[in-house]
Protein backbone atom coordinates (compact mmCIF):
# COMPACT_ATOMS: atom_id res chain seq x y z
CA UNK A 1 0.00 0.00 0.00
CA UNK A 2 1.22 3.49 -0.83
CA UNK A 3 0.28 6.53 1.23
CA UNK A 4 1.28 10.08 0.43
CA UNK A 5 1.59 13.18 2.60
CA UNK A 6 0.89 16.36 0.65
CA UNK A 7 3.24 18.24 2.98
CA UNK A 8 3.79 18.89 6.68
CA UNK A 9 1.12 21.55 6.93
CA UNK A 10 -1.65 22.54 4.58
CA UNK A 11 -0.86 26.11 3.55
CA UNK A 12 2.93 25.77 3.68
CA UNK A 13 3.29 24.89 -0.04
CA UNK A 14 4.77 21.87 -1.90
CA UNK A 15 6.26 20.96 -5.26
CA UNK A 16 3.37 20.47 -7.71
CA UNK A 17 5.65 18.57 -10.05
CA UNK A 18 6.48 16.11 -7.26
CA UNK A 19 2.79 15.57 -6.48
CA UNK A 20 1.96 14.92 -10.15
CA UNK A 21 4.81 12.40 -10.33
CA UNK A 22 3.56 10.58 -7.23
CA UNK A 23 0.20 10.05 -8.90
CA UNK A 24 1.81 8.34 -11.90
CA UNK A 25 1.48 5.16 -9.84
CA UNK A 26 -1.43 4.20 -7.66
CA UNK A 27 -1.79 6.19 -4.45
CA UNK A 28 -4.00 4.42 -1.95
CA UNK A 29 -4.43 7.36 0.42
CA UNK A 30 -3.47 11.02 0.39
CA UNK A 31 -3.26 12.91 3.66
CA UNK A 32 -2.32 16.27 5.07
CA UNK A 33 -2.05 17.74 8.52
CA UNK A 34 -3.78 21.11 8.56
CA UNK A 35 -3.23 22.22 12.14
CA UNK A 36 -1.38 22.21 15.44
CA UNK A 37 -1.41 23.71 18.93
CA UNK A 38 2.17 24.86 18.37
CA UNK A 39 1.17 28.31 17.06
CA UNK A 40 -0.40 28.98 20.43
CA UNK A 41 -3.85 29.45 21.95
CA UNK A 42 -5.12 32.38 19.85
CA UNK A 43 -6.29 30.35 16.87
CA UNK A 44 -8.53 27.99 18.80
CA UNK A 45 -9.95 30.97 20.70
CA UNK A 46 -10.57 33.27 17.76
CA UNK A 47 -11.75 30.64 15.29
CA UNK A 48 -9.15 31.85 12.78
CA UNK A 49 -6.46 29.76 11.10
CA UNK A 50 -2.75 30.46 11.43
CA UNK A 51 -2.45 29.55 7.77
CA UNK A 52 -3.45 31.90 4.98
CA UNK A 53 -6.73 31.24 3.15
CA UNK A 54 -5.34 32.02 -0.31
CA UNK A 55 -2.36 29.72 0.18
CA UNK A 56 -4.49 26.93 1.66
CA UNK A 57 -6.77 27.11 -1.36
CA UNK A 58 -3.80 27.04 -3.70
CA UNK A 59 -2.31 24.02 -1.84
CA UNK A 60 -5.63 22.17 -2.09
CA UNK A 61 -6.37 22.98 -5.70
CA UNK A 62 -4.14 20.41 -7.42
CA UNK A 63 -4.30 17.91 -4.55
CA UNK A 64 -8.08 17.80 -4.57
CA UNK A 65 -8.28 17.38 -8.35
CA UNK A 66 -5.68 14.60 -8.41
CA UNK A 67 -7.25 12.77 -5.47
CA UNK A 68 -10.72 12.79 -7.03
CA UNK A 69 -9.53 11.99 -10.55
CA UNK A 70 -7.57 8.99 -9.21
CA UNK A 71 -10.19 7.92 -6.66
CA UNK A 72 -7.67 8.31 -3.84
CA UNK A 73 -9.34 9.09 -0.50
CA UNK A 74 -7.95 12.37 0.88
CA UNK A 75 -7.76 12.78 4.67
CA UNK A 76 -7.26 16.27 6.12
CA UNK A 77 -6.54 16.37 9.85
CA UNK A 78 -7.05 19.25 12.31
CA UNK A 79 -8.90 21.23 9.68
CA UNK A 80 -8.66 25.01 9.78
CA UNK A 81 -5.56 25.03 12.00
CA UNK A 82 -7.18 24.33 15.36
CA UNK A 83 -9.85 21.77 14.43
CA UNK A 84 -12.97 23.12 16.12
CA UNK A 85 -16.29 23.18 14.26
CA UNK A 86 -15.76 26.76 13.01
CA UNK A 87 -12.33 25.76 11.70
CA UNK A 88 -13.74 22.73 9.87
CA UNK A 89 -16.45 24.96 8.34
CA UNK A 90 -13.76 27.41 7.17
CA UNK A 91 -11.96 24.67 5.26
CA UNK A 92 -15.25 23.25 3.97
CA UNK A 93 -16.04 26.62 2.35
CA UNK A 94 -12.68 26.62 0.58
CA UNK A 95 -13.26 23.10 -0.73
CA UNK A 96 -16.75 23.99 -1.98
CA UNK A 97 -15.27 26.99 -3.83
CA UNK A 98 -12.75 24.70 -5.50
CA UNK A 99 -15.48 22.18 -6.35
CA UNK A 100 -17.36 24.91 -8.18
CA UNK A 101 -14.30 26.32 -9.96
CA UNK A 102 -13.03 22.91 -11.03
CA UNK A 103 -16.40 21.26 -11.61
CA UNK A 104 -15.69 18.48 -9.09
CA UNK A 105 -18.16 16.06 -7.53
CA UNK A 106 -17.40 13.94 -4.49
CA UNK A 107 -18.59 12.47 -1.21
CA UNK A 108 -17.23 14.43 1.76
CA UNK A 109 -17.11 13.28 5.37
CA UNK A 110 -16.79 15.49 8.44
CA UNK A 111 -15.58 14.48 11.87
CA UNK A 112 -16.26 17.05 14.59
CA UNK A 113 -14.61 16.70 17.97
CA UNK A 114 -15.68 19.78 19.94
CA UNK A 115 -16.61 19.23 23.57
CA UNK A 116 -18.83 21.36 25.78
CA UNK A 117 -17.87 23.05 29.05
CA UNK A 118 -20.46 20.83 30.75
CA UNK A 119 -18.80 17.67 29.41
CA UNK A 120 -15.49 18.75 30.94
CA UNK A 121 -17.06 19.80 34.24
CA UNK A 122 -18.75 16.41 34.50
CA UNK A 123 -15.43 14.63 33.80
CA UNK A 124 -13.68 16.77 36.40
CA UNK A 125 -16.34 15.97 38.99
CA UNK A 126 -16.15 12.25 38.18
CA UNK A 127 -12.38 12.36 38.74
CA UNK A 128 -11.67 11.39 35.13
CA UNK A 129 -9.31 14.29 34.38
CA UNK A 130 -5.58 13.54 34.37
CA UNK A 131 -2.91 16.26 34.45
CA UNK A 132 -0.19 16.19 31.81
CA UNK A 133 2.03 18.30 34.07
CA UNK A 134 1.90 18.89 37.82
CA UNK A 135 2.37 22.57 37.09
CA UNK A 136 -0.88 22.74 35.13
CA UNK A 137 -3.77 21.34 37.17
CA UNK A 138 -7.40 21.91 36.19
CA UNK A 139 -10.09 23.74 38.14
CA UNK A 140 -13.82 24.09 37.52
CA UNK A 141 -13.24 27.83 37.07
CA UNK A 142 -10.80 27.26 34.24
CA UNK A 143 -13.36 25.06 32.49
CA UNK A 144 -16.17 27.59 32.99
CA UNK A 145 -14.00 30.39 31.55
CA UNK A 146 -13.03 28.36 28.48
CA UNK A 147 -14.31 29.83 25.25
CA UNK A 148 -13.73 26.82 23.02
CA UNK A 149 -12.74 23.22 23.82
CA UNK A 150 -11.77 20.40 21.48
CA UNK A 151 -10.79 16.76 21.91
CA UNK A 152 -8.07 15.09 19.89
CA UNK A 153 -9.59 12.11 18.18
CA UNK A 154 -7.69 9.05 17.08
CA UNK A 155 -7.96 6.56 14.24
CA UNK A 156 -11.34 4.93 14.89
CA UNK A 157 -13.71 7.69 13.66
CA UNK A 158 -11.55 8.12 10.56
CA UNK A 159 -11.67 4.38 9.85
CA UNK A 160 -15.45 4.38 10.36
CA UNK A 161 -15.98 7.19 7.88
CA UNK A 162 -13.52 5.79 5.31
CA UNK A 163 -15.48 2.53 5.36
CA UNK A 164 -18.49 4.50 4.17
CA UNK A 165 -16.69 5.28 0.94
CA UNK A 166 -15.99 8.99 1.29
CA UNK A 167 -13.60 10.73 -1.11
CA UNK A 168 -12.54 13.48 1.28
CA UNK A 169 -12.49 13.49 5.07
CA UNK A 170 -12.26 16.74 7.01
CA UNK A 171 -11.27 15.86 10.54
CA UNK A 172 -11.60 18.32 13.41
CA UNK A 173 -8.92 18.26 16.09
CA UNK A 174 -7.15 14.93 15.81
CA UNK A 175 -3.87 13.28 16.64
CA UNK A 176 -1.43 14.15 13.86
CA UNK A 177 -0.68 10.45 13.53
CA UNK A 178 -4.35 9.48 13.06
CA UNK A 179 -4.38 10.91 9.51
CA UNK A 180 -1.94 8.30 8.21
CA UNK A 181 -2.33 5.53 10.80
CA UNK A 182 -6.08 5.18 10.16
CA UNK A 183 -5.82 3.79 6.59
CA UNK A 184 -2.92 1.50 7.59
CA UNK A 185 -4.82 0.04 10.54
CA UNK A 186 -8.00 -0.23 8.47
CA UNK A 187 -6.09 -2.40 6.00
CA UNK A 188 -4.84 -4.66 8.76
CA UNK A 189 -1.27 -3.45 9.16
CA UNK A 190 0.17 -3.65 12.69
CA UNK A 191 -0.54 -0.64 14.89
CA UNK A 192 3.10 -0.10 15.83
CA UNK A 193 4.13 0.22 12.22
CA UNK A 194 1.06 2.32 11.40
CA UNK A 195 1.65 4.91 14.12
CA UNK A 196 5.39 5.06 13.48
CA UNK A 197 5.04 5.74 9.77
CA UNK A 198 2.30 8.24 10.56
CA UNK A 199 4.47 10.05 13.08
CA UNK A 200 7.04 10.66 10.34
CA UNK A 201 4.60 11.36 7.50
CA UNK A 202 2.68 14.03 9.39
CA UNK A 203 5.63 16.42 8.96
CA UNK A 204 5.79 15.93 5.17
CA UNK A 205 9.35 15.87 3.88
CA UNK A 206 10.90 17.05 7.16
CA UNK A 207 12.57 13.65 7.54
CA UNK A 208 14.50 14.15 4.30
CA UNK A 209 17.61 16.00 3.20
CA UNK A 210 17.40 18.88 2.48
CA UNK A 211 14.62 19.03 5.01
CA UNK A 212 11.25 20.62 4.21
CA UNK A 213 7.89 20.68 5.91
CA UNK A 214 6.72 22.16 2.60
CA UNK A 215 6.99 19.12 0.35
CA UNK A 216 5.47 15.78 -0.60
CA UNK A 217 6.41 12.55 1.18
CA UNK A 218 5.51 8.99 0.24
CA UNK A 219 5.49 5.76 2.21
CA UNK A 220 5.17 2.18 1.09
CA UNK A 221 3.58 -0.04 3.71
CA UNK A 222 4.47 -3.72 3.77
CA UNK A 223 3.42 -6.43 6.20
CA UNK A 224 6.24 -5.94 8.69
CA UNK A 225 8.02 -2.79 7.54
CA UNK A 226 7.55 0.56 5.85
CA UNK A 227 9.69 2.49 3.41
CA UNK A 228 9.98 6.24 3.09
CA UNK A 229 11.01 8.12 0.00
CA UNK A 230 10.53 11.84 -0.66
CA UNK A 231 8.56 12.55 -3.82
CA UNK A 232 10.79 15.41 -4.88
CA UNK A 233 13.98 14.04 -6.55
CA UNK A 234 15.93 16.92 -5.00
CA UNK A 235 15.52 15.27 -1.59
CA UNK A 236 16.55 11.96 -0.08
CA UNK A 237 15.73 10.03 3.07
CA UNK A 238 18.68 8.88 5.13
CA UNK A 239 18.78 6.54 8.11
CA UNK A 240 20.00 9.40 10.31
CA UNK A 241 17.23 11.78 9.27
CA UNK A 242 14.44 9.23 9.64
CA UNK A 243 15.65 7.97 13.00
CA UNK A 244 16.21 11.53 14.22
CA UNK A 245 12.77 12.60 13.08
CA UNK A 246 11.19 9.73 15.02
CA UNK A 247 12.09 11.52 18.28
CA UNK A 248 11.13 15.02 17.06
CA UNK A 249 8.68 16.90 19.33
CA UNK A 250 8.35 13.85 21.58
CA UNK A 251 9.03 13.96 25.31
CA UNK A 252 10.50 10.45 25.21
CA UNK A 253 12.48 9.41 22.11
CA UNK A 254 11.39 5.77 22.39
CA UNK A 255 7.69 6.29 22.95
CA UNK A 256 5.05 7.66 20.59
CA UNK A 257 1.99 8.40 22.70
CA UNK A 258 -1.45 7.46 21.37
CA UNK A 259 -4.91 7.57 22.93
CA UNK A 260 -5.10 3.80 23.42
CA UNK A 261 -1.46 2.94 23.91
CA UNK A 262 2.09 3.70 22.95
CA UNK A 263 4.52 2.76 20.24
CA UNK A 264 7.90 1.60 21.42
CA UNK A 265 10.56 2.31 18.81
CA UNK A 266 13.52 1.16 20.92
CA UNK A 267 14.11 -2.00 18.89
CA UNK A 268 13.53 -0.49 15.46
CA UNK A 269 15.98 -0.98 12.65
CA UNK A 270 16.58 1.59 9.94
CA UNK A 271 18.03 0.48 6.64
CA UNK A 272 19.12 2.45 3.57
CA UNK A 273 17.55 0.46 0.71
CA UNK A 274 18.28 2.93 -2.09
CA UNK A 275 20.19 6.24 -1.95
CA UNK A 276 16.84 8.00 -1.39
CA UNK A 277 14.79 5.38 0.44
CA UNK A 278 14.85 4.09 4.04
CA UNK A 279 13.19 0.93 5.37
CA UNK A 280 12.01 0.80 8.97
CA UNK A 281 10.90 -2.23 10.93
CA UNK A 282 10.42 -3.29 14.52
CA UNK A 283 8.00 -0.67 15.98
CA UNK A 284 5.93 -2.28 18.73
CA UNK A 285 2.53 -1.14 19.93
CA UNK A 286 1.45 -1.77 23.49
CA UNK A 287 -2.16 -1.17 24.37
CA UNK A 288 -2.81 0.65 27.64
CA UNK A 289 -5.62 -0.43 29.92
CA UNK A 290 -6.94 3.10 30.28
CA UNK A 291 -7.91 4.89 27.08
CA UNK A 292 -7.58 8.67 27.18
CA UNK A 293 -8.71 11.63 25.12
CA UNK A 294 -6.47 14.69 25.01
CA UNK A 295 -8.48 17.86 25.57
CA UNK A 296 -7.48 21.41 24.64
CA UNK A 297 -9.29 24.56 25.73
CA UNK A 298 -8.60 28.28 25.72
CA UNK A 299 -9.91 31.30 27.60
CA UNK A 300 -9.82 35.00 26.78
CA UNK A 301 -7.45 37.31 28.66
CA UNK A 302 -8.76 40.51 27.08
CA UNK A 303 -7.43 42.57 24.19
CA UNK A 304 -3.91 43.56 23.24
CA UNK A 305 -2.32 46.72 21.81
CA UNK A 306 1.42 46.92 21.22
CA UNK A 307 3.97 49.52 20.20
CA UNK A 308 7.36 48.65 18.64
CA UNK A 309 10.27 51.06 19.01
CA UNK A 310 14.06 51.27 19.01
CA UNK A 311 16.45 53.03 21.37
CA UNK A 312 19.89 53.97 20.05
CA UNK A 313 21.17 56.17 22.90
CA UNK A 314 23.26 53.89 25.11
CA UNK A 315 22.59 56.01 28.21
CA UNK A 316 18.86 55.73 27.67
CA UNK A 317 19.21 51.99 27.06
CA UNK A 318 20.96 51.63 30.43
CA UNK A 319 18.10 53.53 32.11
CA UNK A 320 15.19 51.78 30.35
CA UNK A 321 14.04 49.93 33.47
CA UNK A 322 13.92 53.23 35.44
CA UNK A 323 12.02 54.84 32.61
CA UNK A 324 9.51 51.98 32.54
CA UNK A 325 8.91 52.30 36.31
CA UNK A 326 8.18 56.02 35.78
CA UNK A 327 5.82 55.13 32.94
CA UNK A 328 3.93 52.64 35.12
CA UNK A 329 3.58 55.30 37.85
CA UNK A 330 2.29 57.77 35.27
CA UNK A 331 -0.29 55.21 34.08
CA UNK A 332 -1.52 54.69 37.65
CA UNK A 333 -2.22 58.45 37.83
CA UNK A 334 -3.73 58.77 34.38
CA UNK A 335 -5.82 55.62 33.95
CA UNK A 336 -8.77 55.17 36.27
CA UNK A 337 -9.32 51.52 35.42
CA UNK A 338 -7.10 48.78 36.84
CA UNK A 339 -8.27 46.22 34.32
CA UNK A 340 -5.09 46.25 32.31
CA UNK A 341 -1.54 44.97 32.48
CA UNK A 342 1.56 46.31 30.74
CA UNK A 343 4.86 44.59 30.00
CA UNK A 344 8.07 45.91 28.58
CA UNK A 345 9.64 43.35 26.26
CA UNK A 346 13.27 44.04 25.43
CA UNK A 347 15.26 42.71 22.47
CA UNK A 348 18.99 43.31 22.11
CA UNK A 349 20.88 45.99 24.06
CA UNK A 350 23.66 48.51 23.56
CA UNK A 351 24.06 49.90 20.87
CA UNK A 352 20.51 49.23 19.73
CA UNK A 353 17.64 48.07 21.92
CA UNK A 354 14.33 46.98 20.47
CA UNK A 355 11.35 47.31 22.77
CA UNK A 356 7.74 46.25 22.71
CA UNK A 357 5.22 47.98 24.92
CA UNK A 358 2.74 45.14 25.43
CA UNK A 359 -0.64 46.07 26.87
CA UNK A 360 -3.48 43.64 27.62
CA UNK A 361 -6.74 45.15 28.87
CA UNK A 362 -10.36 44.21 29.38
CA UNK A 363 -11.42 46.05 26.23
CA UNK A 364 -9.60 47.03 23.04
CA UNK A 365 -10.38 50.71 23.79
CA UNK A 366 -8.70 50.52 27.18
CA UNK A 367 -5.68 48.69 25.72
CA UNK A 368 -5.40 51.42 23.05
CA UNK A 369 -5.56 54.22 25.63
CA UNK A 370 -3.00 52.64 27.95
CA UNK A 371 -0.60 51.90 25.09
CA UNK A 372 -0.88 55.44 23.67
CA UNK A 373 -0.21 56.99 27.08
CA UNK A 374 2.67 54.62 27.79
CA UNK A 375 4.24 55.25 24.40
CA UNK A 376 4.06 59.05 24.77
CA UNK A 377 5.46 58.92 28.29
CA UNK A 378 8.32 56.57 27.29
CA UNK A 379 9.14 58.88 24.38
CA UNK A 380 9.50 61.97 26.55
CA UNK A 381 10.52 60.53 29.92
CA UNK A 382 13.37 62.28 31.72
CA UNK A 383 15.73 60.47 34.03
CA UNK A 384 17.81 62.05 36.79
CA UNK A 385 21.50 61.49 37.34
CA UNK A 386 22.36 58.30 39.19
CA UNK A 387 25.33 55.94 39.65
CA UNK A 388 24.82 54.52 36.15
CA UNK A 389 24.47 57.62 33.96
CA UNK A 390 24.26 61.38 34.09
CA UNK A 391 20.88 63.00 33.67
CA UNK A 392 19.10 62.88 30.33
CA UNK A 393 20.56 65.32 27.79
CA UNK A 394 18.86 63.97 24.66
CA UNK A 395 15.56 65.67 25.32
CA UNK A 396 13.94 65.44 21.87
CA UNK A 397 12.70 61.88 22.34
CA UNK A 398 13.79 58.47 23.63
CA UNK A 399 12.23 56.30 20.93
CA UNK A 400 13.11 55.70 17.28
CA UNK A 401 9.70 54.91 15.81
CA UNK A 402 9.80 52.60 12.77
CA UNK A 403 6.13 52.89 11.81
CA UNK A 404 3.34 55.39 11.52
CA UNK A 405 0.80 54.61 12.95
CA UNK A 406 2.68 53.84 16.15
CA UNK A 407 0.34 51.44 17.90
CA UNK A 408 -0.85 48.06 16.64
CA UNK A 409 -4.24 46.69 17.64
CA UNK A 410 -3.57 42.98 18.05
CA UNK A 411 -7.10 41.99 19.04
CA UNK A 412 -8.33 39.41 21.50
CA UNK A 413 -5.75 37.48 23.53
CA UNK A 414 -6.19 33.88 24.64
CA UNK A 415 -4.32 31.44 26.80
CA UNK A 416 -4.59 27.69 27.25
CA UNK A 417 -7.03 26.93 30.05
CA UNK A 418 -7.18 23.18 29.46
CA UNK A 419 -4.49 20.82 28.23
CA UNK A 420 -5.40 17.59 29.94
CA UNK A 421 -6.32 13.97 29.44
CA UNK A 422 -9.74 12.54 30.13
CA UNK A 423 -10.05 8.85 30.91
CA UNK A 424 -12.76 7.29 28.74
CA UNK A 425 -14.11 3.86 27.87
CA UNK A 426 -15.23 4.94 24.43
CA UNK A 427 -12.74 6.93 22.32
CA UNK A 428 -15.60 7.99 20.04
CA UNK A 429 -17.73 9.60 22.76
CA UNK A 430 -16.92 13.19 21.71
CA UNK A 431 -17.19 12.51 17.97
CA UNK A 432 -19.96 13.68 15.65
CA UNK A 433 -19.80 12.72 11.99
CA UNK A 434 -21.60 13.91 8.89
CA UNK A 435 -21.42 12.86 5.27
CA UNK A 436 -22.50 15.04 2.36
CA UNK A 437 -22.46 14.55 -1.39
CA UNK A 438 -21.14 17.52 -3.33
CA UNK A 439 -21.96 17.95 -6.99
CA UNK A 440 -19.95 20.92 -8.24
CA UNK A 441 -20.38 23.35 -5.36
CA UNK A 442 -23.83 22.18 -4.34
CA UNK A 443 -24.46 19.94 -1.38
CA UNK A 444 -27.14 17.61 -2.71
CA UNK A 445 -27.46 15.18 0.16
CA UNK B 1 41.03 26.29 23.25
CA UNK B 2 37.73 26.50 25.06
CA UNK B 3 35.21 24.04 23.62
CA UNK B 4 31.47 24.32 23.82
CA UNK B 5 28.77 21.66 23.62
CA UNK B 6 27.71 22.98 20.20
CA UNK B 7 31.17 22.03 18.85
CA UNK B 8 30.37 18.34 19.44
CA UNK B 9 26.98 18.16 17.75
CA UNK B 10 25.59 18.24 14.23
CA UNK B 11 22.12 19.20 15.43
CA UNK B 12 20.97 20.98 18.57
CA UNK B 13 17.35 22.02 18.79
CA UNK B 14 14.66 22.96 21.26
CA UNK B 15 10.95 22.66 20.60
CA UNK B 16 7.65 22.39 22.42
CA UNK B 17 6.55 18.86 23.24
CA UNK B 18 3.01 20.16 23.60
CA UNK B 19 2.42 23.57 25.25
CA UNK B 20 3.56 22.40 28.70
CA UNK B 21 6.98 20.92 27.94
CA UNK B 22 10.19 21.84 26.17
CA UNK B 23 12.27 19.15 24.58
CA UNK B 24 15.89 19.40 23.42
CA UNK B 25 17.61 17.13 20.92
CA UNK B 26 21.39 16.92 20.86
CA UNK B 27 22.64 14.84 17.95
CA UNK B 28 26.37 14.15 18.21
CA UNK B 29 28.92 13.80 15.42
CA UNK B 30 29.63 10.24 16.49
CA UNK B 31 29.23 7.70 19.28
CA UNK B 32 32.57 8.62 20.88
CA UNK B 33 31.62 12.28 21.28
CA UNK B 34 28.29 11.37 22.82
CA UNK B 35 29.92 8.98 25.28
CA UNK B 36 32.64 11.52 26.07
CA UNK B 37 30.11 14.26 26.86
CA UNK B 38 28.02 11.98 29.05
CA UNK B 39 31.06 10.58 30.84
CA UNK B 40 32.33 14.10 31.55
CA UNK B 41 29.06 14.96 33.26
CA UNK B 42 28.49 17.93 30.95
CA UNK B 43 24.80 17.13 30.63
CA UNK B 44 23.24 16.15 33.94
CA UNK B 45 19.92 16.92 35.61
CA UNK B 46 21.73 19.29 37.98
CA UNK B 47 23.48 21.24 35.22
CA UNK B 48 20.33 21.53 33.10
CA UNK B 49 18.32 22.47 36.18
CA UNK B 50 20.61 25.41 36.90
CA UNK B 51 20.74 26.44 33.25
CA UNK B 52 16.97 26.49 32.81
CA UNK B 53 15.92 27.34 36.36
CA UNK B 54 14.08 24.04 36.81
CA UNK B 55 13.98 21.51 39.64
CA UNK B 56 16.41 18.78 38.61
CA UNK B 57 14.03 15.90 39.42
CA UNK B 58 11.60 17.23 36.78
CA UNK B 59 14.17 16.90 34.02
CA UNK B 60 14.42 13.77 31.94
CA UNK B 61 17.60 12.96 30.04
CA UNK B 62 17.37 9.97 27.72
CA UNK B 63 20.10 8.76 25.35
CA UNK B 64 18.83 7.78 21.90
CA UNK B 65 21.72 5.70 20.68
CA UNK B 66 20.44 4.93 17.19
CA UNK B 67 21.48 8.41 16.02
CA UNK B 68 24.02 9.18 18.80
CA UNK B 69 21.57 11.58 20.40
CA UNK B 70 20.44 12.74 23.80
CA UNK B 71 16.93 13.98 24.46
CA UNK B 72 16.28 16.34 27.35
CA UNK B 73 12.73 17.21 28.37
CA UNK B 74 11.61 19.66 31.06
CA UNK B 75 8.44 21.54 32.00
CA UNK B 76 8.10 24.98 30.44
CA UNK B 77 8.45 27.93 32.82
CA UNK B 78 5.17 29.23 31.49
CA UNK B 79 2.59 27.59 29.24
CA UNK B 80 3.18 28.28 25.54
CA UNK B 81 1.40 31.44 24.43
CA UNK B 82 0.61 32.69 27.93
CA UNK B 83 0.96 36.44 28.42
CA UNK B 84 4.54 36.27 29.71
CA UNK B 85 5.81 33.74 27.17
CA UNK B 86 8.38 35.00 24.67
CA UNK B 87 8.95 31.90 22.51
CA UNK B 88 5.69 30.24 21.52
CA UNK B 89 7.28 27.41 19.50
CA UNK B 90 10.05 27.04 22.08
CA UNK B 91 12.50 26.75 19.21
CA UNK B 92 15.04 29.37 20.44
CA UNK B 93 15.65 27.95 23.90
CA UNK B 94 18.72 25.88 23.00
CA UNK B 95 21.38 28.58 23.38
CA UNK B 96 22.26 28.15 27.06
CA UNK B 97 22.75 24.44 26.33
CA UNK B 98 24.71 25.07 23.12
CA UNK B 99 27.12 27.37 24.94
CA UNK B 100 27.82 24.98 27.82
CA UNK B 101 31.55 24.78 28.31
CA UNK B 102 33.06 21.32 27.99
CA UNK B 103 35.84 20.93 30.53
Amino acid sequence: MKIVALNGLLGYGYSEQALRKVFEEKVDYLGVDAGSTDPGPYYLGSGNSFTDRTVVKRDLSLALSLAIENQTPFIIGTAGGAGSRVHVEWLKEIILELAKERNLSFKMGFIYSDVSNDYMLAKLNEGKVLNLSDEFPLSGGQIEQSKRIVSQVGVSPIINILKQGVDIVLVGRCFDTAIYAAPCIMHGFPKGLAFHVAKIMECGAMCSEPTAAADVMQAYIHGDSFELEPANPLRKCTVERVAAHTMYEQANPYLIYESDGGVNVEHCTYEQVTPRRVRVRGSEFTETQQKTLKIEGVKSLGFRTICLAGIMDDRTIKRIDDIFETVKGFLREQVASEEYSIRLRKYGGVPDLGIVLDVIAKTQELADSVCALARAKTLHCDYPENEITEKRKSTAGNLAMPFSPFDIHVGEVFEFSIFHLVAVDDLNETVKTEITVVKNEKIID
Amino acid sequence: MKKLLIDYVTIIRSKNAGPLYLTFDLIFRNKEDMEFIMARGVVTQEVIGKLYDCASEKISIIPYAVVNAIKITLPRKCVSGSSNDNDIYGCQQHMPLANLEVI
